[in-house]
């Protein structure tokens, strides 16, 4: 079926169809995200919305199944019209969603998913990614980790596909910055069935200089609280991904780790204008400060509103070529839609976990651009095969 | 050596909570043979209710433990609001709806408890005085996990009193023995179950309530534990608490060294253990053979016989709806249209084993997983096109299905059920965890209809005609000489051995026939997404098949398929409607099972006042 052009008068609305797990045990990330997402709404309707259309998000729960996910894309391209489709957090989800997108010809901004695959070895020509992936931000805490003096590394990780692709990418570059360090320990714990105990024991028989973790969620809490216990950190270094975020980091509460480097969102640190601003109308709208989620839930809004405002109208032939070297600027400072592999270059957070006032927060830190953590452009063709 | 010791300990302290949780799953079983799928959830409000008393009183030890009590004794009250006002309406309800009973409670409280904690993790403190570590053998080993395992000792030993020495504890063995004889001789069962419900869901909130100072409390402890407690219960024998521990104690043992050996493969351990420990000892360890032969009374079905003239203007009624269909209704339409063909067919091969050979099953997505990798497989690895791909998708459901039935088979009643859960199980964490073959969690993609196909229109007749086709073969079977033959076994196994009927044989065969019809089902509906995931397999996917078939009614034909139908549609318009859906689908189940034990078909037959 072609996904018919809109006909629409000034005053429809420009309709974006939105997938994501609002129920579930993922509902703790996703909440915030959509606040972001309905932020960026009212703020860009209160101008007058794009093009002279106000903005229409039709959001539809798929309760962490691609199955349902996939259901939902056709019933929002096929009985509710819309123009485009945004969203997802599970990357298997964002797959499969971003199929759906090339086989239908239409428009996917896939804001969450951190796959590799989204963008490389199953990237398509309608579908762009903004969160920073996987290879990125394990990049970003490879770089910081070659400056150690550890040799010795044991990784832990989720035994699925973001936590194998993690550790890859992790111990692919670190060896590339540093040929001496070896890896001795990994751990494969099923994901959110962490036997902490006894994966922490197992970490510790292997009696490696640095850790790099990759849990996150329910796991975590418990590999903090078991590995504080049992005296894993103490003279380790750990290297942690994505533990910065709120999301992550708030839960442990007065247990959050100190000195892990971690990738992640200081919201509350951050010294920037742009920020500033989106941090001031956040908390005005929703009496809560923002997650990391929240600021992905933000661009994606904000992404589609320039794309729109490039492409001049809702076609998706004139959208998906709006997309490419799109620029834009965000609270995180400006980004790009890389042509080459519809990434944008959207950055994250490094720094390192400290307590505060009995909570943990990130100091030390720095932005890391997305565009100086992707690989060269003669990789990421390999990588991405043409169609 | 050290580590060894210091490995077992620590296995022995996740034994405890698995211990408290499993035990009062297999006491709730023993006496009122329901497989309370709702036990997690009762662990889980432990947990939360946990969390927010120790917010408020845990600043001290005792004022935790006080805090972990008051939680267990809180959803020991809940536990008998659940049985007064449910599940003592469903007793005589056969066992599958007492199972899809409190599922919808599942769904319930999932909600629920979002609804009043929120989405995030709740991480509780550690508990004061024992938020440290002791010595042994030069590992920090903490302190509250020996508590934990002295708790787990002081539940075995209190529960081994009262069941000893106390009228109580007497009353309840008898009733796990023999249910009748406790009635006849003037016990008040009403009272006697209620108790054992309450005393099962105070230790799983017991369970729970003990778990904070370990791990955050959070919304997925639900469905995490209740399937590795029921694998517990089995393995230990149902209605057994020292079996329970036992197998507590073993399979936690093996995950603590397990992760220490291989440890990418933790999650297929613990099914393969059940799966071995049914083959040798088809009760579990300390389990008693009675419960799984109590088939003659469990089936009190009419005989089915091939209908009359009512019931062929009903089947090309349906035909010439499905067939009309597609050409009133828009283009998202017909997406749902062949989502609900295909879940047709799922359904109503699960209806074939559950209905027609008694064969309780709750890992029928196995087969239907195994159609859709089949096809998934057959399009990614060999590049097949969409027809012989799909050729290959009942080969591959009626494969693992020969392969899962020849052990199933062996075995009846719950203990049936679970091994085929075991099995799908296993065949879940192989498509999880072993990407290379399968693309692990992010799956098969590409798998779309060849171009002819493509117009959903197209896909719908096809897969609508295939499908009808393989019910039709289905249906045609319940009524051929296989078919009676099959029932016999399923209404006296003993019986019809009697005659000469290789019972084992008849059951095999309907496992393979259901598996290959699932597996077609499976294909379609890889076809349809466009692409395989593990949750195919998942045992969500053999629940949603039993909610259909129940939905529709067990003792119908028509009921699988009425089943698919009404599942779908609500679960799709439900879930754009409101984010709440999990609580109104689960209010609606469970008002189903009370007002309509006998499905939509037996709607009719309330309204007509006949017999049902």
């Amino acid at each position: 079926m072609i996904f018919p052009a809109s006909i629409a008068g000034a005053q429809d609305p420009i309709r974006i169809g939105e997938i994501n797990s609002y129920t579930g045990p993922l509902a703790s990330f996703t909440v915030p995200y959509r606040n972001g997402w309905q932020l960026a709404v009212e703020e860009i309707n209160a101008k007058g919305g794009v093009l002279g259309r106000p903005l229409e998000v039709v959001s539809r729960d798929d309760g962490a199944k691609p199955a349902d996910a996939v259901k939902f894309a056709e019933e929002l391209v096929r009985r509710e019209k819309v123009d485009l489709i945004a969203g997802t957090f599970l990357s298997h989800i964002g797959l499969a969603v971003a199929d759906f997108a090339a086989r239908n010809k239409v428009l996917f901004v896939a804001s969450e998913p951190l796959s590799d695959a989204i963008v490389w070895a199953k990237g398509n020509d309608y579908t762009f990614r903004l969160r920073p992936s996987t290879y990125m931000q394990a990049a970003m805490l490879a770089e910081e980790a070659a400056k150690l003096p550890a040799k010795r590394w044991a990784t832990v990780a989720p035994n699925y596909e973001y936590g194998q692709s993690a550790v890859k990418a992790f111990q692919d570059v670190l060896t590339g910055l540093r040929p001496d360090v070896e890896f001795v320990g990994q751990q494969w714990p099923a994901l959110f069935k962490l036997d902490a105990g006894a994966t922490v024991q197992a970490l510790a028989q292997a009696k490696p200089d640095a850790i790099f973790n990759v849990t996150f969620s329910i796991d975590l809490a418990k590999f903090v609280r078991e590995g504080q216990l049992r005296g894993l950190f103490a003279d380790r270094q750990v290297v942690s991904l994505l533990t910065g975020e709120p999301e992550y980091l708030d839960p442990l509460k007065g247990e959050a780790p100190e000195g892990w480097i971690v990738t992640g969102y200081p919201w509350n640190a951050i010294d920037d204008a742009a920020h500033k601003s989106f941090l001031d109308a956040y908390s005005k709208r929703f009496d809560d400060y923002p997650r990391a989620g929240s600021i992905v839930g933000y661009n994606t809004i904000l992404t589609i509103a320039a794309m729109l405002e490039k492409a001049g109208s809702t076609d998706t032939g004139a959208m998906v070529a709006a997309m490419k070297n799109l620029e834009l600027d965000t609270p995180f400072g400006p980004i790009t839609y890389r042509a080459l592999d519809h990434q944008s270059t959207m950055g994250a957070y490094v720094g390192r976990t400290a307590k505060v006032d009995g909570k943990g927060v990130m100091v030390d830190f720095r932005y890391a651009n997305g565009a100086d953590y992707l690989p060269d452009d003669a990789t990421v063709r390999k990588l991405r095969p043409a169609k | 050596m050290s580590f060894i010791v210091v490995q077992a300990i620590t296995g022995l302290a996740s034994a405890a909570s698995l211990f408290l949780i499993a035990v009062g799953l297999s006491i709730v079983f023993g006496v009122t043979r329901v497989v309370n799928f709702a036990h997690g959830s009762l662990y889980m409000l432990g947990a939360y209710l946990a969390f927010s008393f120790t917010a408020a009183i845990g600043d001290t030890f005792v004022g935790y433990l006080a805090a972990i009590l008051l939680a267990a004794l809180v959803v020991g009250g809940l536990g008998a609001v659940m049985e007064t006002s449910l599940l003592r309406r469903i007793y005589r309800a056969p066992e599958l709806f007492q199972l899809l009973a409190t599922f919808g409670v599942v769904l319930v409280v999932q909600d629920v408890t979002r609804l009043i904690w929120g989405a995030d993790d709740r991480f509780a403190p550690r508990m004061p005085g024992l938020d440290g570590a002791v010595d042994i053998l030069g590992h920090a080993v903490p302190e509250y996990d020996l508590f934990l395992i002295a708790v787990a000792f002081a539940v075995l030993g209190g529960l081994w009193l009262l069941f000893r020495r106390t009228r109580f504890g007497v009353l309840v063995r008898a009733a796990t023995e023999d249910r009748e004889m406790v009635a006849a001789l003037g016990i008040d069962q009403r009272w006697l179950f209620t108790a054992a419900f309450v005393l099962g869901a105070a230790l799983a909130g017991l369970g729970g309530a003990l778990q904070i100072p370990r791990q955050a409390a959070s919304l997925s402890m639900d469905l995490n534990i209740i399937v590795d407690a029921f694998v517990v219960v089995v393995v230990g024998g149902m209605g057994s608490i020292m079996g329970a521990f036992v197998a507590a104690v073993l399979i936690s043992e093996l995950l603590a060294f397990g992760v220490v050996i291989f440890p990418e493969i933790t999650l297929v351990l613990i099914f393969a253990v059940m799966a071995v420990t049914l083959v040798l000892k088809p009760s579990g360890l300390f389990g008693r053979p009675e419960f799984a032969t109590e088939e003659d009374r469990r089936n009190p079905d009419p005989l089915l016989r091939a209908g009359g003239m009512l019931n062929r203007v009903f089947w090309w009624g349906l035909l010439a709806v499905g067939l009309a269909a597609p050409l009133f209704v828009g283009d998202f339409a017909v997406v749902v249209l062949t989502e609900i063909a295909i879940l047709a067919l799922f359904a109503a091969s699960l209806h074939f084993l559950l209905w027609g050979g008694g064969l309780i099953t709750f890992g029928h997505a196995a087969y239907f997983g195994l159609g859709a990798y089949g096809s998934g497989l057959a399009v990614f690895h060999l590049s097949l096109g969409m027809a012989p791909a799909l050729l290959l998708a009942p080969l591959a459901g009626a494969a693992g299905a020969l392969l899962f039935g020849w052990f199933c088979v062996r075995l009846s009643g719950i203990y049936m059920a679970m091994l085929t859960l075991a099995f799908a199980q296993i065949a879940w964490s192989a498509a999880f965890q072993w990407v290379g073959f399968t693309g692990g969690d992010n799956g098969i993609l590409g798998v779309w209809p060849s171009a002819w196909a493509s117009d959903p229109f197209v896909f719908y007749y096809l897969a609508f005609a295939v499908c009808a086709a393989v019910i039709w073969g289905l249906r045609h079977a319940v009524f051929s000489p296989f078919g009676y033959t099959l029932r016999a076994t399923r209404d006296s196994a003993m019986r019809a051995a009697a005659i000469g009927v290789d019972v084992t044989r008849h059951r095999w065969l309907a496992f393979i026939l259901a598996g290959a019809a699932a597996g077609v089902a499976g294909g379609f509906f890889a076809f349809a997404k466009g692409s395989v995931f593990p949750e195919v397999l998942f045992v969500s996917t053999s629940v949603d098949g039993l909610v259909m078939v129940l939905l529709g009614g067990l003792q119908s034909l028509a009921g699988p398929i009425l089943g698919a139908v009404v599942f779908t549609e609500i679960e799709t318009e439900l879930t754009r409607l409101t984010e709440l859906w999990q609580l109104f689908l689960g209010l609606l189940i469970i008002a189903l099972v009370v007002v309509l034990p006998h499905g939509l078909v037996g709607l009719s037959s309330l309204l007509k006042r006949g017999r049902p």
